[in-house]
């Protein structure tokens, strides 16, 4: 299990972070939401080791992780980061291939790359160099990458895989194919957290919805449950409507006014 | 080594990259062949091979194994040592303008080895000639590293590095190196002036075993251990925080890699002199050879750091026969042009950052 609990975040004076627990269970899926602002990225970089929190501790699998070091965390989570970035001018197969540790055999290896740039539909773009393609499909290779680090581990399907707002650049049909990437991650074994703007994905796609405001959370459980129009609207400042129907996600509509003059002054 | 998959493997091409590194070797010995033949007094091959084997005339003997043999082998070093650095720089720092000389590492090597000179002679008279060849790149050494730990410290605020500020900071660097040197060079004798002058402008012409010796071990013995981050090189390109969601212990590395780009600048320094551009130039032409794998581009820009080196130093030695204008003059002159195309041509993308 990866696990925060009460960890307490400031950068300076702000604290970002105030007393924040999330659990994430191997086989779950967990979407994190909230506002921009509400420390979603925050909490993602200390459940991914990146810094010791203030008050509190992320465990994985029961070990303090900072006490971890960085090759052994690696076996056991990757992570997408929200703006991946490559300086040099590597073929999308070498981006893949920087995931491989040392000693793996080179035919796993190509298997192993050849079948995740088939799961995001980059699989024709082996030989391309990464700087030639769009943003999304940049994307989709870090996504690649990413899911190769965590196949490549001693104990493949294990582990966990962290990935913050990995829809963002996506259209619609890539945003689906995306979640079911992460779903059948979480099938296989790993433990999923996946920072989402887009709620009605995380309604459709997650197990538990980890909904986050202005540095604490504020609800954690089953979209279905938490995502109500009160909630909602009361976290976003905006009208949100939620509309349900049996045994389906619950769709959640922003009610849009165009009016200029209401809301704040603009 | 790292992993060289079959999809690599086929990304190389047809031909794959042994016949270029083949080429790029043989470049080298025919550079260090023409190192030790050419000049006022030609020596053949036989007369190579009779000195050799220790059945030399006196003359040849003593202008192969006094002059152009620590030439030759000192070159190599500054190429290798120089080339590497600066490839290591640019890989950590994700700036591929990253040059030991641009970024102020070269001068800070330089404030130290000039600091042993004049101070350790106005504080406690002449160095002893035994304690000399290492006190230099020594005193280098920790010039360099004082550099390159600023840098690095000062390009990591804010996550990527930027080019013009990583720039402008050498710029900076620079500044306050020179009147550092500037202020040695006031208070030292005539003799000292005169060395630190040929000395400031860059010369393999030592023709001292001892510091020629020393230079090549520390260059090699660091570029050997360097030769081997190509894969640690190429995870930090994802940017530092990936790179250790990948497994990369990054401040471990970026120590290891200020350690020995400090010791290998420093020593060649210490021993050549401020050089200039040749770990700009190198490791570029390096990756348009062999590709961006730094595992690849590594040892073929070691490669051709010797051979740059020795090419500009027969280029000057040959130019205007039989005087030996200092070589860090010619790196200068190719390297200051070259740098200012990669300017225009980053300029031309709109790029700012890495």
């Amino acid at each position: 299990m990866l696990e925060a609990q009460g960890i307490t975040v400031s950068f300076g004076k702000t604290t970002v972070l105030r007393d924040v627990s999330l659990r994430v269970r191997p086989g779950e899926l967990v979407a994190l939401c909230g506002p921009n602002g509400a420390g979603k990225s925050t909490l993602l970089a200390a459940m991914a080791g990146d810094f010791q929190p203030e008050r509190g501790q992320v465990f994985i699998e029961g070990a303090i992780i900072t006490g971890l070091p960085p090759a052994e965390l690696a076996r056991r989570r990757a992570v997408l980061e929200q703006s991946p970035s490559l300086s040099a001018g590597f073929s999308v197969g070498e981006l893949l291939a920087l995931s491989i540790p040392r000693d793996v055999p080179p035919e796993r290896a190509d298997a192993l790359i050849a079948r995740k740039l088939h799961s995001v539909g980059l699989a024709d773009r082996i030989g391309d160099t990464c700087q030639i393609l769009s943003g999304g499909q940049r994307h989709r290779a870090h996504l690649a990458r990413v899911l190769v680090q965590l196949a490549a581990s001693d104990t493949p399907g294990t582990g966990y895989l962290m990935l913050d707002e990995p829809t963002s650049s996506l259209d619609i049909a890539h945003q689906i194919t995306t979640m079911r990437i992460a779903r059948r991650a979480a099938r296989e074994g790993a433990g999923v957290l996946v920072v989402l703007h887009d709620l009605n994905l995380a309604a459709a796609f997650a197990d538990r919805v980890a909904l986050m405001h202005d540095g604490r959370m504020v609800a954690d459980g089953p979209g279905a449950e938490i995502f109500t129009a009160d909630s909602l609207s009361a976290i976003y400042e905006t009208e949100i409507a939620v509309e349900r129907e049996d045994g389906q996600a619950p769709r959640i509509l922003p009610v849009y006014s165009p009016d200029v003059h209401a809301g704040p002054e603009l | 080594m790292a992993v060289t998959t079959a999809l690599q493997r086929r990304a190389a091409g047809v031909f794959g990259r042994r016949p270029l590194f083949s080429a790029l070797v043989a470049l080298v010995v025919l550079m260090a062949f023409a190192e030790v033949a050419l000049g006022p007094v030609r020596l053949g091959p036989s007369d190579l091979f009779s000195v050799l084997i220790g059945e030399g005339e006196r003359g040849p003997t003593a202008i192969l194994l006094q002059i152009r043999m620590p030439r030759m082998v000192l070159g190599l070093a500054v190429g290798i040592g120089l080339a590497l650095s600066g490839c290591a720089l640019q890989g950590v720092l994700r700036n591929p303008l990253a040059d030991p000389g641009l970024i102020g590492v070269t001068a800070g090597a330089a404030v130290g080895a000039v600091g042993v000179i004049v101070l350790g002679n106005f504080f406690v008279g002449d160095l002893p000639a035994v304690v000399r060849p290492y006190a230099l790149p020594l005193g280098a050494f920790f010039g360099g590293i004082l550099v390159t730990g600023f840098v690095f410290t000062f390009a990591g605020r804010g996550g990527g590095t930027n080019v013009a500020m990583l720039i402008l900071a050498g710029v900076a660097v620079n500044a306050i190196a020179g009147a550092l040197i500037g202020a040695m060079v006031y208070i030292s004798d005539d003799q000292q002036l005169r060395d630190l002058t040929f000395w400031s402008m860059g010369s393999i012409a030592s023709g001292n075993w001892m510091s020629v010796t020393i230079t090549a071990v520390i260059a090699v013995a660091s570029g050997l251990f360097l030769l081997r981050m190509g894969r640690t090189l190429d995870l930090f390109q994802l940017g530092e925080r990936a790179a250790f969601h990948a497994g990369v212990d990054i401040e471990r590395q970026k120590r290891r890699i200020a350690l020995l780009t400090a010791l290998s600048v420093g020593a060649v320094t210490a021993a050549a002199g401020p050089i200039g551009f040749i770990g700009l130039v190198a490791p570029h032409m390096a990756r348009l050879i062999v590709g961006p794998a730094h595992r690849h581009v590594l040892p073929a820009a070691a490669l051709i750091g010797g051979a740059l080196i020795l090419g500009a130093d027969l280029g000057v030695r040959l130019a205007v026969p039989p005087t030996e204008p200092p070589i860090g003059l010619a790196t200068s002159m190719i390297g200051g042009p070259f740098f200012l195309w990669l300017l225009m041509r980053r300029m031309n993308k709109g790029g700012g950052n890495a």
